[in-house]
């Protein structure tokens, strides 16, 4: 199958009220041609599942927020967008903190088939509200669920037709798990090359997992 | 010197040679600037890297914009430093293999908990990797002014404030003391040139434990 396509295209499979998984961490590794995307063609009361909402100051997903595309946000930051706090005090986004080390091993298990995972990062504090906890060899854990979404939106510095992806320097981030963990796939490239171009070995997240690709727009 | 700077220079003094070290936002990030010569200290950074080196601006000619330390600085790599997706950063942080996390807090209590991601009704920031490194490194050093902008104590006999772990500081550096969080409560272990304990102790809620010898802070 023919993964890479038009953005017009890609605006199609961009429908309201989905799951997002948007890559990035501090506007590094953003997708910011497929937010531009999603900003254009009127997709809102997105779930987004995402390290931070963005920086107030900068482009990317901070803006999601401001046009109030989010209706809840499950995130491990919020303290570079004050906007977010406001809107979660009007009760106009639903907002759930996650430490980032959970945050990243919950979508894991959503990309890898595990039903879920007890970690100890959060015993004793707020999140661990309503959660299961387990002793194990003498130590409290917290279950906590996959996160699975419907579709991921990822930045790569190349891609092979057939979706085999490189991240370029901290680009990296969450890019390799969100890419893993949901229904559609969809990945920006600075470059689209021919497969056969990229070292299998040098390759960071094989492109069985992606579905389609769009040429980045300059920045 | 300024009083951030006394703060890091001595939290600088508490880390080993041959430490993987994660420093958090503000105070934490001026101690590289007082490692001693010849102290090798490893930096690790929670967005996915082992091995920055410092500070990078557009001048410099390895300048790469995508690549950034956790606080978002531009950064550069000494030599045999790595990139790993955030996934495996913080399964390197949860699994005990980091040496040292140096944070700051709002609130620090007498059994070594801290609270520094949110006010409730007031301040949402997140947690972001916080957690994680308090719960899964092996010591906790927190660098923070001794008292709020207002003036309130910060090191309190139990935290008030949503907390971010349970029982896991090791140090306390501010600008008047360092305290060390022992089995049997907060034990004083220095004080800054020209302070006096009965300084330390009137800015301070908790209980201190004074020993009969008392170091000097570095200058």
């Amino acid at each position: 199958m023919e993964k890479v396509t038009s953005l017009n295209h890609i605006c199609r499979l961009l429908e309201s009220d989905r799951s997002y998984m948007i890559a990035g961490f501090a506007e590094v590794g953003t997708p910011y041609t497929l937010i531009n995307c999603l900003l254009a063609c009127g997709t809102r009361d997105i779930t987004l599942i995402a390290n931070d909402t963005g920086d107030a100051t900068k482009p990317g997903v901070s803006q999601l927020i401001f046009e109030k595309r989010i209706k809840k946000a499950i995130v491990s930051h919020v303290g570079k967008n004050p906007e977010t706090g406001r809107q979660v005090m009007n009760g106009e986004l639903e907002l759930e903190l996650v430490p980032q080390g959970t945050l990243t091993e919950r979508i894991r298990c959503g990309g890898a088939g595990i039903g879920g995972v007890y970690l100890k990062t959060g015993v004793g504090t707020p999140i661990a509200d309503g959660k299961e906890i387990r002793t194990l060899d003498g130590a409290d854990y917290l279950l906590e669920l996959p996160l699975h979404a419907h579709i991921a939106l990822l930045h790569a510095e190349k891609a092979d037709r057939l979706g085999n992806l490189i991240f370029h320097m901290m680009a990296r981030n969450y890019n390799p798990i969100m890419g893993t963990a949901a229904d559609l796939v969809i990945v920006e490239a600075n470059q689209i090359v021919e497969p056969g171009t990229l070292s299998p070995e040098e390759i960071m997240l094989p492109g069985a997992f992606v579905d389609y690709i769009v040429q980045a727009e300059r920045r | 010197m300024g009083t951030r700077e006394f703060i890091a220079k001595n939290a600088a003094q508490l880390l080993n040679d041959g430490d993987i070290v994660n420093l958090g936002l503000g105070i934490p990030g001026l101690v590289p600037n007082y490692i001693a010569p010849g102290k090798h200290i490893y930096f690790h950074n929670e967005n996915g890297s082992i091995g920055l080196a410092g500070i990078a601006t557009p001048e410099d000619a390895n300048y790469d914009p995508e690549l950034i330390d956790a606080c978002a600085n531009c950064s550069y790599f000494q030599p045999g430093g790595v990139i790993m997706d955030s996934a495996a950063s913080f399964a390197f942080v949860r699994s005990g293999r980091l040496d040292v996390t140096v944070l700051g807090a709002m609130e620090v209590d007498e059994a070594g908990s801290l609270a520094n991601w949110a006010i409730p009704g007031k301040m949402i920031a997140g947690m972001g990797g916080a957690m994680d490194l308090v719960s899964g490194a092996k010591k906790v050093i927190i660098a923070m002014e001794h008292c709020s902008k207002n003036g309130r104590p910060k090191i309190v006999k139990e935290c008030t404030l949503p907390l971010t772990a349970l029982h896991v500081c090791k140090n306390i550096v501010t600008e008047l003391a360092i305290i060390n969080v022992q089995p049997n409560g907060l034990v004083l272990a220095a004080v800054a040139p020209g302070v006096s304990v009965e300084e330390v102790v009137a800015k301070t809620q908790a209980h201190l434990i004074i020993p009969p010898h008392i170091d000097t802070m570095v200058a």
